[in-house]
């Protein structure tokens, strides 16, 4: 197909290649470099899109970023599909394949579109009201049926096969925004010395320097001269110039995001390069010159696709050569239309009048305007576009009523204004300020280290903007602090401006024919399909503030975030409220300015990357023996080791009655491990365990319990004193990093007066759990210079050594209540001594066991599991530990709050085991408990299991649970309610196997 | 992000570094088994969750892993100051707003 409306000689594009492109199935030929709005309008399609709401047939409204209607779906393959693209922002590549959204079957003929019919059902707050009865019915049947047929794109089905980088930046001037008043900044900053960050949104720099085709700078065209100035700022080794690279986060002291859109443009991204880059910038000092955005008119069917924003019809044909119709219409209330009507005219389209609503305004571009010989007509107002699939007439009133006159036309160029882009300076948390005079917020009280300059900070005129943007940016260099400028210093010169345009006022809120006694749909928020209408009707229900109205009617709360909106819907309110706009006030801008895809916000972190793994020294081992491996958090840990044709109960059952028959090795070295050290720790270890340790003799060991000041336990663990200045603290897996922590906490700020130094020795050892019968005739073959008979080393003691000739701290403890080692070695030789103890062990008849056997193991001996059978309200009596908590101690954290009423009131919910009736039920934890199965639902829960196993030992189920007088109701009858059945238990005491112990020296 | 300026390292550092650990100047009873309840309740539960000023305690976690002070204005999230743990509260704050 032939690209129809292409002007010859007009646009920047001459050289480009041909970009071959689909766009609904349909193929089009465009150029590259431009984008794919500017590629279909070029081959005469205005029509892209349907509406939220109402499935309206939707244009192009812009040209760029604040883009409400044309979002497409670009799809390169099955995984690569991303909805909502902005068409006026994608840039064409050949190949590229888009498609409308939100319509069905097609874009043409959409059958949804009977909304449009049936709006008067979806007005303002109508997911509030008209859908609320019956009420089951929301759930089944209005609600699925509305989120079918509103909505915008389909998320991508698949995982993203893309690659997102990130990078950190510092900066002395960060510029945000390359149009004139940027650019300036940005040399004056960058010709005193410092580091300069220069970021625009677009591919080319030059803001509205690519359309406003009277801007003369240093004897150039304006857009000439930016792609010089900025090809001069690349050069500069102080400079960073970042295209395609859009600021959407301003946070706190001047941090800045911004996403670099890397690939998206490119036919086919090699696999190197990233799709975005996320770029987290730290600046000294930030200028903000981000523009102004052009404001539509607010009148009847004013969303009609070729119905569009004058600059977008300017930015078509001086950037990128084409013209948006042949016979284009022009509603303003301000001069900056008259130019696009002026430099289509010059490019030979016809434009059909120029409707401006002021009523006597003078100027060089009205009479330009009307010596090119184009109507031109005051006083009056465009109440109505005609056509449905396409714009095909304006039909014209004065605008204070009489005749109508309609004139065919197949596009409409509408401006009613600027609005500063005041997005970032707001996000800043900044505050406006209302210009009473040209009805505008403007940058008012800074928060930040940052400054406005140009249109966004409501300066009018070229001269003024690059005067005021070059003074801005010299200052910013010098505020910044930097010393020593010099060796990079370039002499610059301010840019002088020869020629602008100068574009007046506008108007806000609705024009003429869509005022307070219509009912037309005059379109204020495009992409929610907001009306005039919905805003007065939100104020006359009873809404105040500028918040409520926003979230009844959703204006300006769709991806674009009001944009184009946002003033109108404010004035509309405020016309309504009979309120001056100031005192109904603006609502808050929030990041993103743009929409983020949350590839570049996760980076790198995703699969393997998200989250590191720690697999101990002997992981390697138990991988090649097959083991089973679970979570424990960052931690792989070996669950069970099963064999040919055993399921995890057959291999966890035959683990646990090897180790109690004849030994099991297991790998303990994820437990936290902390050296406490100095002349004080034992002082230190009193204060911090509920335990006495100044007169635990070193070489033993104790168990300890570690609270919290409320007098709950917060981790417990072995711990062995290796001297009376050093201790070997080990702690819960999980709670390693959290115990440090806290242990760091106390000594750092209320136990300064400790010598006392902590360090973690989690990596730096390996730990082989060696338990059972036989564990001292495994190890006792390969220990060097230790004594292990009992005398020697009786349980709960720990002697230095070596093993396989290095070095060990050798624990004689248990945790299976099986006489039991567990052999410290450097994590190197980690899984060397393993594989000789495995050797030894061998003989012996022993096994490896994972960790949920050891949990089994430690359940029959009623040895709890802090985080398991505690959860952060249990106290050391509560969980029957009272033998562990030094009566005589004066201090020790926790204390007092141990002592606090309700933790020594009677009933307090205590540890106990329970017996289900019959064995061989396995209760599951969890599970509430209950006095009397039969009272009245909801019942009286007194209680919940904390763990359960079946026991092959026992033969039978064991479980522990922590019950209201738990310790008073011994062989009582309590019951377990399930959905299937009530189960049954008996209240016991919490050890099943070895009541006495004896097998601690068996 | 926020910067925040480690007493210790004599550094801003990313907020990254840093974890933050509850308001400050909170005393630890010397004799805290012989604590009142409403002393304890005060001790342990009563924080001043300010609008404005806060004294705060915070860690240079992935740093020099030391607790220091901080005052911060919670409204704007600006830090006034930091300093070393076991200094007095500060009489005099620069910059700070009413």
């Amino acid at each position: 197909m032939i690209a129809t409306f292409r002007i010859p000689g007009a646009g920047r594009l001459k050289q480009a290649e041909t970009a071959r492109f689909s766009f609904d199935g349909q193929l089009y030929a465009g150029v590259e470099g431009e984008t794919l709005a500017s590629a279909l309008l070029a081959n005469g399609v205005h029509l892209v899109g349907r509406s939220f709401k109402y499935h309206r047939p939707r244009g192009f409204l812009s040209a760029g970023a604040e883009e409400p209607n044309a979002l497409v779906e670009i799809k390169r393959d099955a995984a690569r599909k991303t909805p909502n693209v902005r068409a006026t922002v994608q840039e064409l590549y050949d190949g590229l394949t888009a498609q409308s959204q939100n319509r069905w079957p097609s874009l043409a003929f959409d059958v949804s579109a009977l909304g449009d019919i049936a709006s008067p059902l979806l007005s303002a707050g109508f997911y509030y009201k008209t859908f609320m009865w019956p009420k089951s019915a929301w759930k089944n049947f209005y609600e699925p049926k509305i989120r079918a047929a509103a909505g915008l794109g389909v998320a991508p089905d698949q995982p993203d096969p893309d690659h997102y980088s990130a990078r950190f930046a510092h900066c002395d001037v960060l510029v945000l925004g390359g149009g004139a008043a940027g650019i300036a900044a940005a040399l004056a900053a960058a010709e005193s010395g410092v580091r300069v960050i220069l970021a625009d949104e677009q591919p080319d720099f030059g803001g509205s320097l690519r359309f406003e085709s009277g801007a003369k700078i240093v004897g150039q065209d304006g857009f000439a001269w930016a792609q010089g100035a900025v090809a001069k700022l690349g050069a500069m080794d102080n400079v960073r110039v970042l295209s395609r690279t859009t600021a959407f986060g301003y946070y706190a002291q001047n941090f800045v995001g911004l996403v670099e859109r890397v690939s998206d443009h490119l036919q086919s991204p090699g696999r190197d390069l990233p799709r975005e880059r996320l770029w987290q910038v730290r600046a000294k000092r930030v200028v903000l010159a981000t523009g102004a955005i052009e404001r539509h008119i607010v009148f009847a069917d004013n969303d009609r696709p070729g119905v569009m924003l004058a600059s977008a019809a300017r930015t078509y044909l001086n950037h990128f050569g084409v013209a948006v119709g042949r016979n284009v219409g022009v509603y303003t209330a301000n001069d900056s239309a008259y130019a696009a009507a002026i430099d289509l005219k010059k490019a030979g389209v016809g434009v059909a009048a120029i409707v401006d609503l002021r009523d006597n305004p003078t100027g060089a571009l009205i009479d330009e305007a009307r010596a090119l010989g184009i109507e031109v007509n005051f006083g009056r107002a465009v109440i109505r576009a005609g056509g449905k699939l396409r714009v095909s007439s304006m039909t014209v009133q004065p605008k204070n009523g009489g005749g109508e006159r309609t004139i065919p036309v197949d596009a409409i160029l509408m401006s009613a204004g600027w609005t500063p882009s005041v997005h970032l300076f707001s996000q800043s948390r900044g505050k406006v300020a209302f210009n009473d005079e040209t009805k505008r917020f403007v940058p008012g009280t800074y928060a930040q280290d940052c400054v406005s300059v140009g249109a966004c900070n409501g300066t009018d005129g070229l001269s003024a903007t690059i005067d005021e943007a070059y003074a801005a940016g010299a200052k910013a260099a010098k505020d910044a602090g930097v010393k020593n400028i010099g060796a990079n210093t370039v002499k610059g010169t301010k840019p002088k401006v020869d020629a602008s345009e100068s574009w007046s006022r506008g108007m806000l809120g609705a024009a003429p024919g869509a005022g307070p006694d219509t009912t037309v749909k005059a379109f204020v928020d495009f992409q929610n399909d907001v009306t005039a209408k919905d805003i007065r009707q939100a104020v006359h229900e009873g809404m105040r503030s500028i918040e409520h109205v926003k979230r009844f009617t959703t204006n300006g709360m769709a991806t674009d975030q009001g944009k184009t909106s946002n003033m109108h819907g404010l004035a509309i309110a405020a016309e309504t409220l009979d309120k001056p706009i100031p005192q109904v006030g603006l609502t808050t801008f929030r990041a993103p300015y743009t929409p983020v895809t949350f590839g570049s916000i996760v980076g790198h972190a995703r699969g393997p990357l998200f989250d590191p793994t720690r697999k101990t020294a002997i992981h390697p081992w138990a991988e090649a023996q097959g083991a089973v491996f679970e979570d424990v958090g960052q931690w792989k840990r070996a669950w069970y080791f099963p064999k040919a044709g055993e399921d995890m109960h057959a291999a966890v059952d035959r683990e646990c009655v090897t180790v109690r028959k004849t030994a099991g090795l297991f790998d303990a070295s994820t437990l936290g491990k902390i050296e406490v050290v100095g002349p004080d720790a034992a002082k230190f270890m009193e204060l911090l365990y509920t335990n006495p340790w100044e007169k635990l003799e070193p070489g033993r060991c104790r168990y300890g319990i570690m609270l919290r000041e409320d007098g709950f336990i917060y981790d417990d663990g072995v711990v062995g004193r290796l001297a009376a200045d050093r201790f070997h603290v080990t702690t819960t897996t999980g709670g390693a990093p959290r115990v440090m922590n806290h242990m760091e906490d106390y000594l750092q700020t209320e136990f300064p007066h400790l010598n006392v130094w902590l360090t973690s020795i989690t990596e730096q050892w390996a730990v082989i759990a060696v338990q059972g019968p036989k564990s001292r005739e495994i190890i006792a073959p390969l220990i060097e210079g230790i004594d292990m008979s009992d005398g020697a080393l009786p349980h709960m003691s720990v002697r230095e050594g070596r093993i396989c000739g290095v070095p060990t701290r050798l624990f004689r403890m248990s945790f299976t209540g099986e006489r039991g080692f567990e052999v410290n070695v450097p994590a190197d030789y980690g899984q060397a001594v393993w594989e000789a103890l495995w050797t030894e062990g061998q003989n012996h008849g022993a096994c490896a066991y994972g960790t949920e056997a050891m949990h089994v193991l430690r359940a029959e001996k009623g040895y709890i599991i802090v985080g398991q059978d505690t959860d952060g309200t249990v106290t050391p009596n509560d969980a029957g530990l009272d033998w562990a908590v030094g009566k005589k101690k004066t201090d020790f954290v926790g204390i007092r709050g141990m002592a606090r009423p309700d933790l020594v009131a009677k009933g307090r919910k205590q540890l106990v085991g329970l017996k289900t009736r019959d064995p061989k039920v396995v209760l599951e934890e969890g599970a509430q408990i209950v006095g009397d199965p039969k009272q009245a639902i909801p019942m009286t829960m007194i209680g919940h299991v904390t763990s359960s196993y079946w026991s092959e030992n026992c033969g039978r189920s064991i479980a522990l649970a922590l019950v209201a007088g738990g310790r008073d109701r011994m062989g009582e009858t309590l019951y377990v309610p399930m959905p299937n059945a009530t189960i049954e238990v008996e209240v016991t005491g919490m050890v099943f196997f070895d009541e006495k112990g004896e097998r601690l020296n068996g | 992000m926020l910067l925040i300026r480690c007493p210790y390292c004599e550094e801003e550092r990313p907020e990254l570094e840093f974890r933050n650990a509850g308001e400050a100047h909170i005393a630890r009873s010397a004799d805290m088994a012989a604590t009142s309840d409403d002393d304890f309740e005060k001790f342990f539960f009563i924080r001043s969750n300010p609008k404005g000023i806060i004294y705060e305690r915070w860690r240079h976690m992935h740093g020099c892993a030391r607790f220091f002070n901080a005052v911060r204005d919670t409204v704007s999230d600006r830090f006034l100051m930091t300093y070393k743990a076991g200094e007095p509260k500060p009489a005099k704050l620069p910059g700070a707003s009413e």
